[in-house]
């Protein structure tokens, strides 16, 4: 047998390997303003991701998938805020880890890149030292040694010409350049785990199909596992391999990415994937979005949320919550289902 | 970089050429002219003529413009008629001015290292009683008048408690050798660290009164900026990247933070001028403030004429260093 790259075997034996590399249980988020009810922006949420596994979380702006992913970093803000539950990484729940362990953590073995390319680089500090900075802190790097592996993950990550880049401050870059370069940062230590928060949308469209194109390569290539945050169906598409539906809050719907384009079973899913795009619908032919907004949202605790948006909706779904059933190798939270296939 | 120091000097240039006109024509307007403007009301008929042919007064404006211009490039503002009478008004000026410096740059030097570490500190524990606190003292930092702060100072810890001198600039009977006119510095330089020490000890009171509102101005600013830098999604960055809590303060918020800072710095520099007249009045401070004071009263035309240039000339100076400090640390105006 010819000899694979180690890039190759790792990524093989990372995607049949069977101890979850991440284990999120029963997250919940809480904040707290003076003089505010408590708003539970996250409502006790469970997902594993497997080493070398993409999985997305996917929902309307204002579901949690932000408040979730900062949940998972340690990175929201240290007041105003309750977070319960574990977030087990490697066996070890990171809720539990003092700030300077997880700090060691950050960056390490768990990376996040962000929406906003131009906002979430530091103005006045050339891009090499930006991507330089992390390898001189976990790594243990001198100045110099940082900057040669910061010039190959510009090169790496596509930046043309990374000698010079190295030097550019973010305001000399492209959007799609600057979002590269973030890139290069969150995976200049090779991290285990990357999460990537809405990654494209304050991109070009042309921009976003390379931008996910590379992310895709690079955590196929060094084997990370990858959770991508998106309210766009289309991302997910081309990119994960399970996929988490999020509503007000709540996994409403887990499955493999084909069970679920094929056959979306819950209401909320199925009226994301008819409200995307498709080629065969003409101009001037109307999409269909969900109908109604976040702001008729029903409490989870006596309903099904999603009830006033709902075209299911029964009966019972405006008097008992529903709870997440596994039906075929699927998660599920619904009363009545959607049953025929599209 | 070079480019952008060259634009700013000839752009600076420009700023002392219409003062200097804006001058010319004031002293032209006084009533009497010119010739009153320099000698006083009081002057013989034979000075007045002997000036008005020395000034060429009977020729072309602008030739006399052109005279103008020279006299003032060489230094010669004519005699001081009022504040130190018949010594040169250029003169005056520079027996004044290492007063003024000194007690200017330890007032700034004061309300910096105060200010900006002070502000850091409030703004990372916002609403902390250390916030609350200097939150406040700030604000009557402002509110207090200068003249008011420094009666006060000198009343409590000259008088009363006597720790530190009253007035003046040095123990005449030190008898300190002079090298440069700062005194303090000349204590340094000839190893005489009792004069130093002396002349350090007059400046305290003073330089206290004058740093407070530049020092509340400065802390308030950087508590404000620090507090917009702190949301900024690059912070947020930083903190992903689990950078150590020095490497993300130092590069990541001050350097971002510092910004306003250095322009409110240059500003309340140029500014300190008007605090400098009050407080040096009370600790009665031979430098440019108490000058400027009496050369008003009197009407010291030529004395004034120094002093406004000069102030003129520090705060374009101040705001070169300004635009220089500013281009160093934010890269789009430097490269743009
Ligand atoms: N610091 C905070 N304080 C109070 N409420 C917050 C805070 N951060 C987020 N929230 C609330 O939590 C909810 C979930 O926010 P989150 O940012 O996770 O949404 P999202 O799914 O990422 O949406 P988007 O697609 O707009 O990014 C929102 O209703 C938001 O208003
Ligand atoms: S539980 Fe009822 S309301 Fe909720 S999604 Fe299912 S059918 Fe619709
Ligand atoms: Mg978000």
């Amino acid at each position: 047998m010819s000899q694979t790259t180690s890039y190759a075997s790792t990524s093989d034996a990372a995607r049949h390997g069977d101890e979850p590399l991440l284990q999120v249980r029963d997250l919940k988020v809480t904040f707290k303003r003076q003089g505010e009810e408590p708003f539970v922006a996250v409502d006790g949420i469970d997902f594993d991701v497997r080493p070398g596994q993409t999985v997305g979380l996917v929902g309307e702006s204002g579901c949690g998938k932000s408040v979730t992913s900062l949940a998972i970093m340690g990175l929201l803000p240290k007041r105003g805020n309750r977070v319960e539950g574990e977030v087990l990484f490697n066996g070890t729940d990171l809720l539990k880890l003092s700030d300077s362990d997880m700090r060691d953590r950050r960056g390490q073995e768990l990376a996040m890149i962000f929406q906003d390319p131009l906002s979430s680089l530091n103005p006045v500090v050339p891009v090499g030292l930006q991507v330089a900075e992390v390898l001189e802190r976990h790594k243990g790097m001198s100045r110099k040694a940082a900057m040669v592996v910061a010039r190959e993950m510009l090169d790496k990550v596509g930046i043309p010409d990374p000698d010079r880049r190295l030097k550019d401050y973010p305001h000399q870059m492209s959007g799609g350049m600057r979002q590269r370069a973030l890139i290069a940062i969150a995976l200049a230590c090779e991290p285990r785990l990357l999460i990537a928060d809405e990654p494209t949308t304050a991109l070009d469209v042309t921009i976003q199909a390379q931008i996910l194109t590379l992310l895709k390569d690079l955590v196929r290539e060094t084997g990370t596992a990858l959770i991508m945050i998106t309210h766009d169906l289309g991302v997910v598409a081309g990119l994960c391999d399970e996929v988490n539906v999020l509503y007000a809050g709540r996994i409403v719907e887990r499955a493999e990415r084909h069970p679920l384009f094929e056959q979306p079973r819950h209401p909320y899913t199925n009226g994301l994937l008819e409200s995307i795009p498709k080629l065969e619908v003409g101009r001037g032919e109307r999409l269909n979005p969900i109908p109604g907004s976040v702001a008729d949202n029903l409490p989870w605790t006596s309903a099904c949320a999603f009830a006033p948006r709902c075209l299911n909706a029964l009966e019972v779904c405006r008097e008992q919550t529903p709870q997440l059933e596994m039906d075929f190798g699927r998660a599920l939270r619904c009363f009545n289902p959607v049953e025929v296939a599209r | 970089m070079l480019r952008f120091i060259v634009r700013r000097l000839i752009q600076m240039a420009g700023v002392v050429v219409v003062l200097s006109l804006l001058l010319f024509l004031w002293f032209k307007a006084l009533p009497g002219g010119t010739v009153s403007a320099m000698l006083g009301e009081r002057a013989t008929p034979e000075r007045r003529r002997e000036l008005e042919q020395a000034l060429g007064l009977d020729q072309p404006l602008w030739v006399q413009y052109w005279n103008y211009i020279k006299r003032v490039a060489t230094g010669n503002f004519g005699p001081s008629n009022g504040v130190l009478p018949g010594r040169d008004a250029f003169e005056v000026f520079l027996s004044r001015f290492p007063a003024t410096i000194e007690l200017a740059t330890l007032a700034i030097l004061i309300a910096v290292l105060i200010g900006i570490p002070l502000g850091y500190f409030a703004a990372r524990r916002r609403d902390s009683w250390i916030d609350n606190l200097s939150v406040m003292g700030s604000l009557v930092g402002v509110a207090v008048p200068v003249f008011f702060l420094a009666f006060m100072l000198k009343h409590w810890f000259a008088v009363e408690l006597n720790w530190l001198p009253v007035s003046g600039r040095q123990d005449p009977t030190m008898d300190a050798t002079r090298v440069t006119g700062f005194f303090v510095l000349d204590g340094i330089l000839t190893q005489e660290w009792d004069a130093a020490w002396d002349a350090l000890k007059h400046l305290i009171l003073p330089a206290l009164a004058l740093a407070s509102i530049p020092f509340a101005v400065i802390f308030r600013i950087t508590r404000a900026s620090v507090l917009d830098v702190v949301e900024e999604d690059y912070v947020r960055t930083a903190n992903a990247k689990g950078l150590t809590s020095r490497i993300i303060r130092g590069r990541h918020i001050l350097r971002n933070a510092l910004l306003p800072v250095v322009t409110t710095i240059g500003l309340q520099t140029g500014a300190l001028l008007a605090g400098a007249v009050l407080t040096e009045r009370v600790f009665s401070y031979t430098g440019i403030g108490q000058a400027l004071a009496i050369a008003i009263e009197v009407k010291d035309y030529p004395v004034l004429q120094v002093l406004i240039m000069a102030a003129a000339a520090v705060y374009v100076v101040v705001n070169l260093l300004v635009d220089i400090t500013y281009a160093i640390i934010d890269p789009r105006i430097r490269t743009r």
